[in-house]
């Protein structure tokens, strides 16, 4: 007598847990941190660093902590996220000691411990908002003083004595007494959480009304009316402004970037996306032709083994010592602490992943990219299976950020765009960066927790209509 | 072939870049490592395929009673000819408002003094995406300890059950209130 299962939606996950394969991913990331060092351990002094197992299992303790954590706090979360952000922050942690060791030249000096330290603070901030945040829904109310929030964050290292310029980047602030901070990296969750609010309140209007322009029977374009352009006017005037301001095109770019993926998935059109790219690319074209620091970025993209450009002041030399170290790595690199590449400027954090190319070679840059490829899927499929427009726009915002973050990185290491100083997620040396990515991955694992918790089951075993006998 | 090629890190001068250990060695060492990494991803991809074709556990579903017999006209509660839930008491204090049918199932709205507003307009509190709602459709409030429902001169109507709703009705937990595609009900 036993009723057919109800259909369910193709969107809907079940309601599976999978703690346990999380448990095995997590062991396995743990042993892949360790396992690093030793290697690079080995490789530098021919010995296996003591460094094993201070950072080692200092990092292996967090991991633990979080994934207890995650059983109590948030039992139905996706069990791929937590796995892959430490399988790629730990990778983070043994490159960072690696080349720290490699400065060094003495295994034993190295020290990875800020960047232990800061993902415990990560780590710590991620679960806070897994616990207190319990449904992301109420960011909904506080959809303009995110917007400010983040043009605000945007703009604090534009303020004199505040504002440090570092390596012709203006995107430092310097606390007395606490160190320097990049708040741009805090921005773009604000920018996210505003976005996903405000399109969930406009999107019927930027979806709705538009002209289409007809090439015969085809549709080519459907042009928005003027009027619904002022969203698209204010994000661009802010990504231009950054880039001339701030000096930036990696937060540029990322920004505009992920303003134009929530826009598409808001409405489902592709207009907004051409209209976007066309008026940036006219927007930088004309930075480029008025300013010189937009200028020496191009010239040092296209022009990256010409002798005079190479040896210039802030000239190409980290990029092409990048790709060389790269092309160096081979297919299977030169063996984590046998590279070369560590004595490059920022090996540690913007050239991460060349550093990675170098010693694990295309095989191990190709493993940790796929890492960040299914975490960026896990975000999207969270997106997929979140009901409510605004959970979906965040979770599939967050997910973009992290794939253009990505996208900005490499492209700029493999010269398909400009090289800026962008950091890697979970990889790159740096406090902000990281801390602000483990926010994004706290935000994920509570929506992916509500989406995936089975809803609760009709008391009364009743159809909306029902066939009633007589 | 191998042993030999091992035996030299025993003797080996230390601090020498490459010398301690043999290339081999090293070399093994970095291909193992390599294979870890991919074997990270194919154990995650693993665990990937649950979302396509389901854990390889059966669910676990729990045989669901039978439909009971339409003999409830009233709106009053007839539990008794439910066999595995005990039949509840009729006055049991409801904490949350849950919805279990429609494009919102699973959300759940925590009852308090404020009587809660449902429809499609924006300032509701529970926010129904349904095309059958009207903007403000129904509402549910206390009185006295007991729970309405009342009809807000929606267009579709507010049904209890069977029965399309006239003027405030008293309702129980597990009360099927539906409301277009959404049904809801209150909880304990």
């Amino acid at each position: 007598m036993s009723k057919a299962p109800a259909p369910e939606a193709p969107t809907e996950l079940p309601p599976v847990k999978r703690r346990n394969a999380e448990l095995v991913l997590i062991i396995f990331a743990i042993a892949i941190t360790m396992a690093g060092i030793a290697i690079a351990g080995l490789n530098i002094s021919g010995e296996i660093p003591s460094a094993m197992w201070t950072v080692g299992l200092t990092f292996a303790a967090m991991a633990a902590a979080a994934h207890v954590a995650m059983r109590f706090v948030a039992p139905y979360a996706d069990p791929l996220i937590l796995p892959c952000t430490l399988f790629l922050n730990g990778i983070g942690v043994a490159m960072i000691w690696r080349v720290s060791a490699g400065e060094a030249e003495n295994a034993e000096s190295a020290g990875a411990g800020s960047q232990l330290m800061w993902t415990a603070i990560g780590l710590a901030v991620c679960f806070l908002i897994i616990i207190f945040l319990k449904d992301p829904r109420v960011l909904q109310r506080y959809t303009y003083i995110s917007g400010l929030v983040a043009i605000f964050l945007l703009a604090l290292p534009i303020i004199p004595g505040l504002g440090q310029e570092v390596y012709g980047a203006r995107l430092w602030i310097n606390i007395p007494g606490l160190g320097t901070m990049q708040p741009s990296e805090f921005a773009k969750i604000a920018l996210v959480i505003f976005l996903a609010s405000y399109l969930m309140n406009k999107r019927q209007v930027l979806q709705i009304v538009g002209k289409p322009i007809k090439v015969g029977r085809f549709t080519l374009i459907e042009l928005p009316r003027a009027r619904d352009l002022a969203p698209i006017l204010v994000g661009w005037v802010l990504a231009i402004g950054i880039l001339v301001l701030l000096r930036d095109l990696g937060t540029s770019l990322l920004l505009f970037g992920t303003f134009l993926a929530m826009l598409y998935v808001a409405t489902q059109r592709s207009s907004w996306v051409t209209i976007g790219l066309a008026m940036f690319a006219v927007g930088a074209f004309t930075a480029y032709l008025l300013f010189w620091h937009v200028k020496a970025r191009v010239n040092i993209w296209f022009n990256a083994f010409d002798q005079e450009v190479y040896y210039a002041v802030g000239g190409s030399q980290q990029l092409v010592e990048g790709l060389v170290g790269m092309a160096y790595g081979g297919l299977f690199g030169t063996g984590l602490g046998a590279g070369e590449l560590y004595s490059t400027f920022a090996a540690d954090s913007d050239l991460i992943l060349a550093t990675l190319g170098e010693e694990l070679g295309l095989t191990g840059l190709l493993a940790v990219l796929m890492v960040l490829g299914l975490l960026v899927e896990r975000g999207m499929r969270v997106a997929l299976a979140v009901t409510g427009s605004f959970n979906k726009l965040l979770a599939s915002g967050v997910a973009f950020l992290l794939a253009y973050q990505v996208f900005i990185v490499l492209g700029g290491l493999t010269r398909v765009i400009p090289l800026t100083g962008s950091t890697t997620p979970f990889m790159a040396a740096g406090g902000s960066a990281l801390v602000a990515s483990w926010i994004m991955m706290g935000i994920l694992l509570r929506i992916s927790d509500n989406a995936r918790r089975p809803a609760p089951q009709a008391i009364q075993d009743e159809g909306a209509t029902q066939v009633i006998r007589r | 072939m191998a042993a030999p090629m091992t035996a030299i890190p025993a003797e080996a001068r230390q601090g020498l870049k490459s010398s301690s250990m043999s290339n081999l060695t090293l070399i093994l060492i970095k291909i193992a490592y390599l294979a870890v990494l991919w074997l990270f991803i194919l154990t995650a991809i693993g665990v990937i395929r649950t979302d396509l074709f389901g854990s390889k556990k059966k669910p676990r579903r729990k045989p669901r009673p039978a439909p009971r017999p339409p003999s409830r006209q009233d709106a009053g509660p007839s539990y008794s000819s439910k066999p595995s839930r005990p039949p509840r008491p009729r006055r049991n204090e409801p904490t949350a408002l849950v919805v279990t049918q429609g494009s919102l199932k699973g959300t759940s709205v925590d009852l308090g003094v404020q009587p809660i507003l449902i429809g499609r307009a924006p300032d509701s509190t529970l926010v129904i995406t349904d095309d059958y709602a009207s903007g403000r459709h129904a509402r549910v409030y206390s009185d006295n300890g007991r729970w309405f429902v009342e009809d807000l001169n929606s267009t579709n109507g507010t049904y209890l059950g069977q029965q399309k709703l006239n003027r405030p009705q008293p309702i129980t937990v597990g009360q099927p209130i539906r409301i277009g595609k959404t049904v809801l009900e209150l909880r304990k």
